[in-house]
């Protein structure tokens, strides 16, 4: 018998201790480091400096960071240890992430004046855009793009076996970069109003506010007028038909904004969705009392228009101001993107955008748009539930084999690609027996 | 009517679901492993943090009191079924009127030298996983012997935390009782590129101890010693008829039961991994240790016990499992091992995905795929059906259930099928996903 302690190949696929990782986590410390020392406006003379060493140094950490992961293994679900971990698991961690995140928020929306030396650090980008220093708004909205960019190529290499992931992330990272980034800023700098073409009523509002189009309409050429048209027509028609062809996903994964960045920067802390059964009736009564809301604002606004603020006097407006604050400022930022490590990734998608609830109504009742279920494969191992950032309990149907049609499914995909018995697959086909 | 369930696994979850449903008979499930119903087979997703023990039970905890389950956290000593009660180890006596058996399975043991030193265990249950992570906390390396769905589902496990592998496998080839050789031989190959050391045709010998009582090494049937801190038992599972030699309800390797789950004692039935059926016309015997089959028993059960004299047919065979990142379905008969058997096979170039159509006097009878999604309801109509395999082929679009822009591969599928034979079969129904087909063509499957 031989007894020798034979030499066995180490298991090492951990990328962990990566050093092109480690140095990504590094830049991009130092690029923070300089945020903070920039913020007491100490590169006030050097913007450009300031710039690279804050935005392009942090990026370059970024991209340093997540590069490594796309050689970890072969392509398949990369879960593993999700919920030993601090970050994702609502550790400490997750806190500190969820209070820098609504803190930021707090300043941006109600204290920006604390921001005048940290917004230089996109003058160099907005000048070259639009020919102007930057204001709070223009370096959030870079912070934004450039988180989903960045996220975006995590969110790829994390899912490199599916095509349907890679396709709809590099959508909405192009959407965001291009329409709510790119597009707003060069119309501005040729002196036309900023207009977002990604954006429709209810979850831009001024698309159909009255004083909105009244102001776009006094605009001189075309293009105002155009874009009044796209605003509403998009709203009323394009919508509920792509709905009906695609389901929501159309937009709240392929296009939104606000779903590109969920789908992205929030990707990491999808499993933290409330999937409880109280959780939906309170999702259920939120999201369409805020539709309710919108929708009656937008109704006394126009009432009040009509008869040139006689009946309603500033009521209507302050309907609006309140909607403003309540929902467009404190909901869906502060709250939708703040408690992304604790609520998970779509708060604000789940209980407050009326636009996801205009679609979801759309997609439960005219739809053909469904998730199927493979016969009688399910082993209820609960991946597609805990993975659903909606909190649907997307296993409840799978394990009855039943299909499923539910008003918030986003479309993500997620249920799919993690399911390891292949048993869930997003379908268009006749809306007839759409359910079993 | 009070039914007692014995087992809150898939099967006795299944038959009391189904008696509720069906009926207004009072219902009480007994546990001793769990105090809720949970996902068996999801029990690894826990060790590998992909999920919370939380998140395995697929129904929240009102669920039972709203559905009027009662469900009683411990452990069946015995059953008295001269008095219709059942013995609880708190001392507690449970009445029934009918009562179910559904104790499920015991992991194998052959009498290995060293079998119950501390550090080698099987994995089937909670204690089992809780186990598990106790005996893996700073092992240099874990052996795993057996080479089944168990055993790579134990590689799996520890290597999802970085702790070296070496997995023992008697037969020549990963799972190649059940598997075709080609599709055992891409399992072997991802496997081993995972960096666990794969020994074939290799069996476990016996298990050291260190000074501790703990496992130190194993040694192989090729004599070789291999350090093991950590020994996963997992040459597969037994029923679990402990109970039932307790209280003298007839079993073999399981509990004796006929097509209605029925023992030989009245008013009590066995259903699940604990059963084993009898066929009272052809006499033949089978033991089903599926979580699919566990299902379908409670729920045939369950309308034997409402008074439908329902009898148990599994109907077309099905299985699916997930190799490390490989997914496996498998539809109807396709081991190869009937003389006449055809089979048309197709491999992807990335060796990673397969596709098997197994046929025989040209009816289609099995599918077997490795890494591509197709749908169970159509394959086992066509196979019910005894379609032709052209008529297959040439609907084969209809069958595939990966998601919207994946690669498709029923075309290379039939034009293999067309080479070989020298036919001139076309595709049909194979939707032109209209302009993107080129875009899609230039965004590679792994960047």
């Amino acid at each position: 018998m031989n007894f020798i302690q034979i030499d066995i190949p180490q298991t090492s696929h951990s990328i962990d201790n990566s050093p092109v990782k480690k140095s990504g986590l590094a830049l991009f410390s130092i690029g923070l480091l300089m945020v903070i020392v920039g913020a007491f406006g100490v590169f006030e003379h050097n913007t450009l400096f300031y710039s690279i060493a804050t935005l392009g140094i942090s990026t370059l950490g970024g991209i340093l960071f997540i590069l490594p992961s796309r050689k970890e293994g072969f392509p398949g679900i990369k879960n593993n240890g999700v919920f030993f971990r601090s970050a994702s698991n609502r550790g400490a961690v997750a806190w500190i992430t969820g209070v820098f995140l609504t803190g930021f928020y707090v300043v941006l929306y109600w204290f920006p004046e604390y921001l005048v030396h940290l917004i230089k650090i996109t003058d160099p980008i907005s000048f070259t855009i639009t020919g102007k220093a930057a204001n709070h708004w223009f370096l959030y909205g870079t912070l934004y793009t450039l988180s989903i960019l960045v996220m975006g190529l995590k969110m790829i290499f994390k899912y490199l076996h599916s095509r349907y992931q890679i396709i709809r992330t590099l959508s909405v990272m192009f959407f965001q970069l291009v329409f709510a980034f790119l597009i707003p800023h060069i119309l501005e700098a040729f002196n036309q109003p900023e207009y977002y073409f990604s954006y429709f009523w209810p979850l831009k509002t001024g698309v159909l506010f009255p004083n909105d189009i009244h102001w776009l309409l006094s605009k001189p050429g075309l293009l105002p007028q155009f874009m009044v048209f796209w605003g509403v027509v998009m709203s009323i028609i394009g919508v509920p038909i792509l709905t009906y062809f695609f389901g929501k996903r159309w937009y709240c994964s392929f296009v939104c904004g606000c779903g590109g960045l969920a789908e992205t920067v929030g990707d990491p802390y999808r499993q933290n969705s409330d999937k409880s059964l109280k959780a939906w009736k309170i999702e259920r009564w939120m999201i369409h009392s805020v539709l309710v809301f919108i929708t009656v604002t937008t109704g006394l606004l126009w009432a009040n228009s009509y008869y040139q603020g006689e009946i309603l006097g500033s009521l209507s407006q302050n309907f609006s101001r309140t909607y403003g604050f309540l929902i467009g400022a404190a909901f869906s930022g502060v709250v939708g993107v703040g408690f992304y490590p604790i609520l998970g990734s779509r708060v604000w998608c789940r209980f407050g955008c009326p636009q996801a609830a205009i679609l979801g109504l759309f997609q439960k009742y005219f739809s053909r748009f469904r998730i199927t279920t493979n016969g009688s494969q399910c082993i209820s191992c609960g991946n597609c539930s805990t993975y659903c950032e909606m909190g649907i309990d997307v296993r409840s149907y799978a394990q009855r084999g039943e299909n499923i049609v539910r008003a918030s499914c986003v479309g993500c995909g997620i249920c799919s690609s993690v399911c390891p018995r292949g048993v869930l697959n997003l379908e268009n086909g006749p809306v007839k027996n759409r359910v079993h | 009517m009070n039914i007692v369930i014995i087992g809150n696994g898939i099967a006795g979850i299944t038959a009391a679901r189904y008696l509720r449903k069906l009926s207004e008979h009072s219902i009480t499930v007994i546990s001793g492993e769990s105090e809720y119903f949970y996902s068996r087979p999801a029990l690894m997703y826990v060790y590998m943090g992909h999920l919370k023990f939380e998140h395995i039970q697929p129904y929240e905890n009102w669920f039972w009191k709203k559905n009027r389950i009662n469900l009683i956290h411990d452990y069946a000593l015995t059953v008295k079924h001269n008095e219709k009660k059942v013995l609880l180890q708190s001392g507690n006596v449970v009445g029934y009127d009918k009562l179910i058996l559904a104790t499920g399975s015991l992991s194998n043991k052959f009498g290995w030298n060293g079998q119950d030193l501390a550090g080698v265990q099987g994995l089937y249950s909670k204690q089992d996983l809780d186990l598990m992570e106790k005996n893996t906390v700073g092992i240099a390396r874990g052996v795993v012997v057996g080479g089944g769905l168990i055993g790579i589902e134990v590689a799996e496990m520890l290597h999802s935390r970085n702790i070296p592998v070496t997995m023992l496998v008697r037969e020549s080839s990963y799972w190649n009782n059940i598997l075709p050789a080609e599709e055992s031989a891409m399992i072997n190959r991802h496997i081993r590129h995972q960096g666990i050391d794969l020994r074939l045709e290799t069996e476990l010998k016996e298990i050291l101890p260190d000074e501790h009582g703990r496992s130190r090494s194993v040694i192989t049937s090729k004599g070789d010693e291999i350090s093991a801190q950590f020994v996963a038992l997992t040459a597969g599972v037994h029923p679990n008829i402990d109970l039932a030699q307790r209280s003298e309800i007839p079993s073999n390797k399981g509990i004796i039961v006929n097509t209605h789950f029925e023992t030989q004692v009245s008013d009590i039935y066995a259903i699940g991994d604990c059963a084993e059926i009898t066929d009272t016309e052809s006499g033949l015997t089978q033991i089903e240790q599926l979580w699919y089959t566990g299902e379908m028993h409670g729920e045939v059960l369950a309308s034997v016990i409402c008074g439908e004299k329902t009898e148990y047919n599994r109907g077309i065979l099905f299985n699916s499992a997930k190799f490390f990142d490989i997914e496996y379905h498998s539809y109807g008969s396709v081991n190869l091992k009937t003389p006449g058997e055809k089979s048309l096979y197709w491999e992807h170039p990335d060796r990673r995905r397969s596709i098997r159509i197994v046929y025989n006097n040209q009816q289609v009878i099995g599918f077997n795929n490795l890494g591509v999604r197709y749908r169970h309801k159509i394959c086992e109509q066509w196979i019910a059906e005894k379609k032709p395999v052209e008529y297959v082929l040439e609907h084969l679009s209809d069958a595939n259930f990966d998601p919207e822009f994946f690669e498709r591969f029923e075309p290379n599928i039939i034009s293999l099928y067309n080479s070989k034979n020298n036919k001139p079969l076309i595709l049909k129904n194979n939707r032109r996903r209209f302009g993107y087909k080129k875009f899609l063509s230039s965004v590679p499957s792994s960047l």
